[in-house]
């Protein structure tokens, strides 16, 4: 398949970016990304074009076709190219993985955000909240490696993404999430060995910066 | 062995109603419960749903399914035989996928601002936002008989408990469905045409009565 056919509108921070480029990887595609060039700023045309309803990355173009919304974009990655599979095969356990990544997508990015944006006791109720939604999906991975079970799945992919902000969380909150969640915190590192994160996965200190740049632009230091 | 099928359910909560015609469509027999949502919640509920503590929850020979649009998908894998609610082309599955997203995270929400009495500004608000993802929803659904194309399907489901609030909204808070967005009222009243649409959404009136009891308890 030609480099071309699969397009990635693309931000290099952007945790729900990372998980389309995880997935594609996994499914071993070869794809184009194109980087939003003003992060904050200007939108460039391609990308208005493709996603007029919320205006923002990421964006699969597949033969020119668009499809918005990280969930759904690596939803329909594992319809189209179904080996290997992203989720079990019985309805039920589908239905679960669901739930999950529902849960994931209501909760972890936002959470991590209170935490960057606020300061002294709000600082310290958000990192209490964070954790607590942490230990939450720590009991939900259980015995297992992996979110998909024996297999690495939807929210591991999910999950593994948003994670890459938990570095910039854990400096600017002073707490570390292993001395909480030692079993979440090896269900990272096992992720993390894993080709199709390393070779995507962003330099956490890079984030922490551009965080930092958030919290200078929104008069937040 | 004949399925066991129990769903935890709250008569005015639009994301039951989704559940509820998904059954009727694959011609489904169930028993309901009604739970209490204000005061205590049943051990069944907590126990079937400890995350979240919500309703909807489709209980299947024991096992619960939660989130109303995750239990409609469910449905639609499990009774695959008839009245399919997704399409099978995945282009065609990710774009009713993003849909429903909208309306859930778009729509329900400015519905919820409405219902906020104590704030003006929120309600206020919560009326422009949700026109405003009305108006973007009749783009898309454009000259299509459904927002599935030819059959009522996933988005149309997702949307459709939204018209027993339209008494509501228009007598509360002046919103008038039939001025806004004449071809969502057309659309819903095809939808209701459909006897699994029809049988399974509270009448519009009720809903209205229950807000003003609710209203009155907390002395607005």
């Amino acid at each position: 398949m030609s480099k071309g056919e699969i397009v990635i509108l693309d931000c290099w921070v952007s945790p729900f970016c990372l998980r389309v480029k995880i997935a594609l990887k996994e499914k071993g595609l070869e794809y184009e990304e194109r980087e939003e060039k003003e992060l904050l700023g200007k939108k460039s045309d391609l990308l208005l074009k493709s996603n007029p309803i919320h205006q923002k990355v990421p964006v699969l173009l597949h033969n020119g076709k668009p499809i918005c919304e990280s969930t759904v974009i690596v939803n329909y990655i594992n319809d189209n190219w179904p080996s290997p599979p992203f989720l079990p095969s019985s309805p039920y356990e589908i239905a679960q993985a669901r739930f999950w990544a529902d849960y994931i997508d209501k909760k972890v990015h936002d959470a991590g955000g209170n935490i960057w944006k606020s300061k002294g006791e709000a600082q310290e109720r958000a990192i209490k909240d964070f954790i607590e939604i942490v230990k939450q999906l720590e009991e939900g991975l259980g015995e297992r490696d992996f979110f998909g079970g024996d297999t690495f799945g939807l929210n591991d992919i999910s999950l593994i993404s948003l994670t890459s902000w938990f570095h910039a969380y854990e400096k600017f909150g002073n707490f570390k999430v292993e001395d909480h969640c030692p079993k979440f915190s090896a269900w990272i590192k096992r992720c993390s060995e894993r080709p199709s994160v390393s070779q995507v996965i962003p330099d956490p200190e890079k984030v922490y910066e551009f965080v930092l740049m958030l919290k200078k632009m929104f008069g937040l230091e | 062995m004949e399925d066991e099928l129990v769903l935890l359910d709250f008569w005015t909560s639009p994301f039951g109603r989704r559940v509820r015609i998904a059954l009727a469509e694959k011609g489904i027999k169930y028993e309901a419960t009604e739970e209490e949502l204000f005061e205590q919640k049943s051990p069944l509920l907590l126990q079937m749903n400890p995350v979240h503590k919500k309703i909807p929850v489709l209980i299947h020979n024991g096992k619960p399914v939660c989130e109303s649009l995750n239990i409609v998908q469910y449905i639609d894998e499990v009774w695959n035989h008839k009245s399919p609610l997704l399409p099978s082309d995945p282009y065609q599955r990710s774009q009713a996928r993003f849909w429903a997203d909208y309306v859930d995270n778009k729509l329900f929400m400015a519905l919820r601002k409405t219902m906020r009495w104590k704030d003006g500004e929120e309600q206020e608000a919560g009326k422009k936002e949700l026109i405003e993802s009305l108006k973007v929803l009749e783009g898309e659904l454009g000259d299509e008989l459904y927002f599935n194309g030819e059959s009522f399907g996933f988005v149309d489901l997702a949307l459709v408990p939204l018209a027993s609030w339209f008494y509501s909204l228009e007598t509360c808070t002046g919103f008038g469905i039939e001025g806004e967005c004449p071809k969502i009222l057309s659309w819903t009243k095809r939808c209701m045409e459909k006897e699994s649409v029809a049988k399974s959404l509270p009448d519009p009136r009720k809903i209205y009565d229950y807000l003003l009891e609710r209203k009155k308890k907390y002395g607005f």
